[in-house]
């Protein structure tokens, strides 16, 4: 009785002190234009060529990320840190702004120091070749790694103690292989199952491990790659070479002169064949924005409820204060739908993969029995 | 638009690293890894089967276990009676060959004990013809004598000498 009387009263003192003096807020609007939800979660979805920690303005604590370009056959490498998240210029390459926001541009004379706001700058051109090491680049490093590292241990334990019960990392991986090969790959593939399996399953853990380490909002985690368009679209460019290259005869039969369908649809104007064609690219474009939308918007909304804090704290300390739990509340909602929506994706993207490869490589069965 | 624009470095990127993390895992983890679990698969389905091969095995040999059980007690149940029958043959068997035995020495006894007796009896007539030719030697000394007195020593004689 006395302790929870006690407890009560300290955890009321504190908020009324908290409520008095408020730190967190004054550091966090900026002096001059305030908080801005839209370019904050911007920032934080897109790529950057440092991976922030923690800190605002110049007092952020910021890992550098080498910067490599390629720049008129000269490969050109320097620390991201000497561009000062985009406030200088370094032997005349500077963070580029307005539409060329998010690539290096070269300047007009070999420029190095800060860039003054307010003043105009020449920008000779845009480095198309820009193989960075940017926050995502490095972050599907780590992720390599780490489901390198994953998989190789999990395979040395199946060597080392063939036929034995599943022990530690073996036993959390092998449901998750045992339920695609048996519910995904199987299913859809059939007697084709073994030739796509390692593709397949190197799929579904590649996005499934970046999908979760992007929820985790610190380092090594934070960086949303599979939130990202380049990698959604390597993934499905990949199905979609795979799909096209292995198919067989009858898929491209079914394509272009579609059975049971009348006639009149493909003889003079070839429109079911048209509708067709399309569809094998808008297979491996729906997986690329699927995965993509799924998981930006997951962040889009989880930045939102953060930002709401920033922006009611904005107003008044204490609407801020009282905001914020709510927004937390929302978060930590927001969280484990994402988590959710990780697993989905994840299991999605490899399901529709093993489909589109199991409809192209599907022979017909007469010609299984003539064979 | 900076969301939407792929970005040449992380596909560059992306291609490799997926490149290397896709044969890495498929020439050395997934083959492990699937053929581990074939193979455990495998050998767990194996040992059930060898579980309900042994399980209905050993159901089989209880019930020939049952059946030799129920065999042995017949055959117990038979020897047993036999024995009885061939003991209590044994029994009747000796039993009358006592009796006829018996019987036997009995008709012996019997049969001894008649020619005894014959014999007795020829004896008590032999000696009974001896007394009479005594009598009659002493009734013929007494004669002479007198008629009475012959008499009365012929009662006498004749008193005294009971048959058996």
């Amino acid at each position: 009785m006395n302790y929870n009387k006690l407890h009560i009263l300290l955890t009321g003192v504190v908020l009324v002190l908290c409520l008095i003096g408020n730190p967190t807020f004054a550091s966090a609007t900026k002096e001059d234009k305030g908080f801005e939800a839209g370019p904050f979660i911007i920032e934080h979805v897109t790529d950057s060529y440092g991976w922030h920690i923690c800190g605002d303005g110049d007092k952020s604590v910021t890992i550098p990320l080498p910067i490599i370009l390629l720049d008129q056959g000269k490969l050109v490498c320097f620390s991201s840190g000497k561009l000062h998240h985009g406030e200088a210029a370094y032997k005349g390459y500077a963070m580029g702004w307005g539409d060329q926001k998010g690539s290096i541009v070269k300047m007009a004379d070999d420029y190095t120091g800060r860039l003054e706001e307010g003043k105009s700058y020449v920008v000779d051109h845009v480095c198309k070749i820009n193989i960075s090491i940017t926050k995502n680049v490095c972050a599907l490093f780590i992720s390599l790694i780490l489901i390198a590292w994953i998989f190789l241990s999990v395979a040395k334990q199946y060597k080392r103690r063939p036929d034995q019960a599943p022990k530690g990392l073996q036993g959390l991986v092998e449901p998750v292989i045992v339920f695609l090969q048996e519910e995904v790959i199987n299913p859809s593939l059939g007697n084709r199952a073994e030739k796509y399996t390692p593709y397949l399953l190197t799929l579904f853990f590649f996005i499934l491990l970046n999908n979760m380490l992007g929820i985790i909002p610190i380092f090594p985690g934070g960086a949303n790659l599979t939130g990202n368009i380049a990698v959604t679209g390597i993934l499905a460019l990949i199905t979609f070479f795979i799909t096209n290259i292995s198919a067989k005869k009858e898929y491209w039969v079914d394509i272009f002169n579609t059975p049971g369908v009348p006639w009149w649809l493909k003889l003079p104007i070839p429109i079911m064949p048209f509708v067709e064609v399309i569809g094998i690219f808008t297979k491996p474009f729906v997986l690329m924005v699927r995965l993509f939308a799924n998981i930006t918007a997951g962040h889009i909304i989880v930045l939102g409820f953060i930002s709401l804090i920033f922006i009611f704290g904005q107003m008044s300390p204490t609407i801020g204060y009282l905001v914020s739990p709510v927004s937390i509340l929302f978060y930590i909602f927001m969280g484990v739908l994402e988590l959710l929506v990780a697993f989905i994706q994840a299991f999605v993207f490899t399901l529709l993969s093993a489909i589109y490869i199991g409809t192209a490589t599907e022979e017909h069965e007469e010609d299984i029995e003539l064979a | 638009m900076e969301l939407i624009k792929p970005s040449f470095g992380l596909i560059f990127w992306m291609l490799i690293g997926f490149g290397i993390l896709f044969f890495i895992l498929a020439k050395f983890a997934w083959p492990v890894i699937t053929n581990g679990i074939a193979s455990r698969n495998k050998k767990i389905q194996d040992q059930l089967d060898d579980a309900a091969r042994v399980h209905a095995e050993l159901e089989n040999m209880h019930l020939k276990h049952e059946e030799m059980m129920a065999e042995a007690k017949a055959e117990r149940d038979a020897i047993l009676a036999e024995a009885r029958r061939v003991s209590e043959k044994l029994y009747e068997d000796a039993k009358q060959k006592a009796e006829k035995e018996t019987q036997l020495m009995l008709d012996e006894a019997k049969k001894s004990i008649y020619y005894e007796k014959m014999k007795a009896i020829t004896d008590v007539k032999n000696e009974i013809a001896n007394f009479s030719i005594d009598i009659a030697e002493r009734v013929i000394e007494h004669e002479l004598s007198d008629r009475e007195a012959q008499e009365k020593l012929i009662e006498e004689w004749v008193d005294n000498c009971k048959l058996n």
